[in-house]
């Protein structure tokens, strides 16, 4: 199984997006040996020996979360899709559903099988409205075939499935601001505890999952859990989807074993094929806009020498010191024309204009970061507007309502560990740094 | 009931009773501040992070310490559970940094703020503010706005603790304003304007902890510090006609309900008692009411000072 693609194998094929094709190519079969074979918690069990873990970002065992779900009496529970994918540099939900939409409905009605759900969401980001088309296509489809609705292919499950579009924040991929949106309300995160496995939509259990980690369960059912966990290295599981963005060759959505390593993922034939145009690597991001920042030194080697590795302990390896996040697989690689701070407030810029205004770190602090941000990119910083940044991020890190805060506060934090000295330039060469680019920055030397 | 200890102070709770709510019933100096969580509203809270505290042990069964800083308004004490709040460095540090957020955009107008004396972010920049600011870019500024005839916002001071929003939706039938636009554009509004017309509206003003809602009927007429607070009563059919007439000499210039020492408005006869727009706004008559008695401000702000309350409370205790 190893080397293969799970998920987006057939992707190419044409007309996959119809029902035919896709089950002409091996689709539904984990459905219905499902509904044939197994219990709802033979599901959950399967999900939980194949490791999987959230593929939204932060990477909590998707088995684990299933069976924290509450079970009362004579109320119903929820199954909601988290398809509001916006954060920056990730855009592999968006090609999964535009090309094998019928992929995310199987694995969308086998997880609710697995949870007792009989009606679920797929909360799409409102800008998305071709795929919502393309959805709800694909939903009545699988409604016109019998694998939605009443008394699925006679196993006397129901389901009903529903397509919702977001207004157009990124905060509603919040999973609590996202079941507000849900229910028709503001999109504010909601004050935790209690969670949704116990109180989310309209006051009931409810689990979000994010698109890929849905569409996992498909692969996971079909081969079983134990040949999904040989995949991959220790915790790190499976297969995960990467969109690769920025200054490489080839760009795109790419499949990849856990456990490839990032020298392979930038620069092997299979994946990105190297840098364009010839440029040198200044930068990476390894896990979209809100993971730190990696200078290049530190981006195919950890800082102990040892291999970096996609995989979720691997790019998280030195903490926030010297390492990353995988999250959710928008991989943005940066050359050595690309000038960091500007970078670092298009993404302040990005969290200011996202936050929901609920929380006063996240609300004031964000802008702050911002309006500074711009002042040392457009040369009009100060030495001790670096210091003051490091500073604000510190006091929003960890004291607001959702990650939101957190997202935003990371990657100005690592920026300035890592590219202090560009930071410096901008400020000590303010006219050049307004026509030029710093360019790589130096290694720091090691014993 | 579970144990929990804030600050070295052991104290028996109830199941479910949030870390502030223990800590209230201490009382004293370990309180932390809220500026948005208002115990009287179904819903409030969680929004300022003013009351963060540390957890440095969860509880008895499970004594490790929580990895962030929690907000005490939102955070359900467990048995054995250990909190920090002025013993902690980290707390100390990090409430600062929340107030150097409320204050930035603040437009620190309280010269001529009707809120100055009796404003909870005064007493918090006080306690925990910095004399100096580092915020060098423009603040954001909103036109002041009337909603409705009696009611003005000046958006600027607000700072979005949700209050008002909140206590419109458990008080009056329909509410017809909420927070509008997102992040540091987020404002309280009505929708184009619109007044704010029932017949408790006026409750958003004493929810309000900081001069966002100021009372039309009173605005510029009076610091409130030359004023002497009077219980008075009347026969209202809408309310309790529980009150506090805030007084110049025979003259009422405003009329509020009855707050406790957290700025929340009492409960009398075990219901909250919100007043409504009659006695609030149209009642200025002291002929309408039946003044019962000095009012004792039960806040360290510039109001309870008065030494007018002092010397009767006083002269009661003596007679007592």
């Amino acid at each position: 199984m190893k080397g293969r693609k799970l998920l987006i194998e057939n992707a190419h094929i044409p007309g996959i997006t119809t029902f035919d094709v896709y089950q002409k190519n091996g689709g539904y079969r984990a459905l219905d040996k499902a509904l044939k074979s197994m219990s709802p918690n033979d599901v959950v069990e399967e999900v939980k020996k194949s490791g999987l873990r959230g593929r939204g970002g932060a990477g909590f065992p998707t088995g684990m979360k299933w069976s924290f779900l509450a079970k009362p009496e004579g109320v119903p529970r929820y199954l909601v899709c988290n398809a509001d994918e916006s954060e920056p540099g990730t855009f592999k939900d968006r090609y999964l559903m535009e090309h094998i939409p019928h992929l995310l409905i199987e694995g969308m009605i086998l997880s609710s099988y697995a949870l007792g759900a009989n009606l679920s969401f797929i909360y799409i980001r409102g800008e998305f409205m071709w795929i919502l088309e393309i959805l709800e296509k694909a939903i009545a489809e699988a409604y016109s075939k019998g694998y939605l609705g009443k008394n699925i292919k006679g196993s006397g499950y129901d389901l009903d499935l529903r397509v919702v579009p977001g207004g157009g924040a990124y905060i509603c991929g919040e999973e609590t601001a996202l079941i507000e949106s849900l229910e028709g309300k503001r999109g504010n995160p909601r004050i935790k505890p209690p969670f949704p496995a116990v109180k989310g939509l309209w006051g009931c259990p409810t689990v979000v999952n994010n698109v890929e980690s849905i569409a996992a369960v498909v692969p996971i059912v079909n081969e079983g859990g134990d040949a999904y966990a040989a995949i991959g290295i220790g915790r790190s599981t499976g297969t995960k989807l990467i969109s690769a963005c920025g200054n490489v060759a080839r760009p795109g959505v790419y499949e990849i074993d856990l456990g490839v390593s990032v020298e392979e993922f930038i620069y092997g034939d299979d994946y990105c094929r190297g840098m364009a145009n010839g440029k040198k690597l200044k930068a990476c991001v390894p896990g979209g806009s809100s993971v730190p920042i990696l200078p290049h030194y530190l981006v195919t080697k950890t800082a102990t020498g040892e291999d970096r590795l996609m995989t979720y302990e691997s790019l998280a390896d030195g903490g926030f010191a010297t390492g990353s996040m995988l999250g959710s697989g928008g991989f943005i690689v940066f050359d050595e024309d690309q000038c960091i701070v500007r970078n670092t407030w298009n993404f302040a810029r990005f969290y200011a204009h996202e936050s929901c205004g609920q929380c006063s770190p996240c609300r004031e602090g964000t802008s702050w970061m911002e309006k500074v941000l711009y002042r040392l990119e457009h040369g009009n910083g100060n030495i001790r507007d670096i210091d003051l940044l490091a500073e604000i991020n510190k006091k929003i890190e960890g004291n607001t309502i959702c990650p939101l805060g957190d997202a935003a506060a990371w990657p100005v934090a690592a920026a300035i560990n890592h590219f202090r000295e560009e930071f410096e330039w901008h400020v000590t060469n303010r006219e050049e740094a307004v026509s030029r680019n710093y360019g790589l920055s130096k290694e720091p030397v090691t014993a | 009931m579970v144990k929990v200890t804030i600050d070295d102070i052991e104290i028996e709770v109830e199941v479910g009773t949030t870390i502030l709510n223990a800590a209230r019933k201490i009382g004293g100096d370990i309180v932390p501040p809220a500026m948005c969580y208002y115990s009287k509203l179904e819903v409030s809270g969680g929004k300022c992070r003013t009351c963060i505290v540390e957890v440095a042990a969860g509880s008895s069964a499970d004594p490790r310490p929580m990895p962030k800083l929690v907000a005490s308004c939102s955070t359900p004490v467990a048995d054995g559970m250990i909190v920090k709040n002025k013993t902690s460095e980290r707390v100390k540090e990090n409430r600062a940094g929340v107030v150097e957020f409320l204050l930035i955009n603040h437009p620190l107008d309280c010269p001529v703020c009707d809120q100055a004396g009796e404003c909870h972010l005064q007493d918090l920049g006080y306690e925990h503010g910095k004399a100096k600011t580092r915020y060098e870019e423009e603040r954001r500024t909103f036109d002041p706005i009337d909603i409705g005839d009696k009611i003005k916002l000046h958006m600027n001071r607000c700072i979005l603790c949700y209050r008002c929003v909140n206590t419109a939706e458990q008080l009056t039938e329909q509410r017809v304003h909420g927070v509008m636009n997102r992040g540091e554009h987020a404002e309280i509004s009505t929708y184009i304007e619109k007044a704010i017309d029932n017949d408790f509206s006026g409750n958003v003003i004493d929810v309000c902890p900081v001069g966002a809602l100021t009372d039309k009927t009173f605005r510029f007429k009076s610091r409130v510090w030359f004023l002497k607070p009077m219980e008075g009563e009347r026969n209202c059919e809408k309310c309790s006609g529980k009150a506090v007439l805030w007084m110049f000499g025979n003259e009422i210039y405003r009329v509020t309900a009855r707050k406790d020492q957290y700025g929340e408005v009492e409960d009398i006869d075990g219901k909250t008692a919100w007043i409504c727009n009659d006695c609030r706004f149209e009642k200025k008559d002291v002929n309408d009411w039946n003044v019962t008695g000095p009012r004792v401000i039960d806040r360290h702000s510039v109001i309870s000072q008065g030494k007018y309350e002092t010397k009767m409370n006083t002269k009661i205790k003596r007679i007592n």
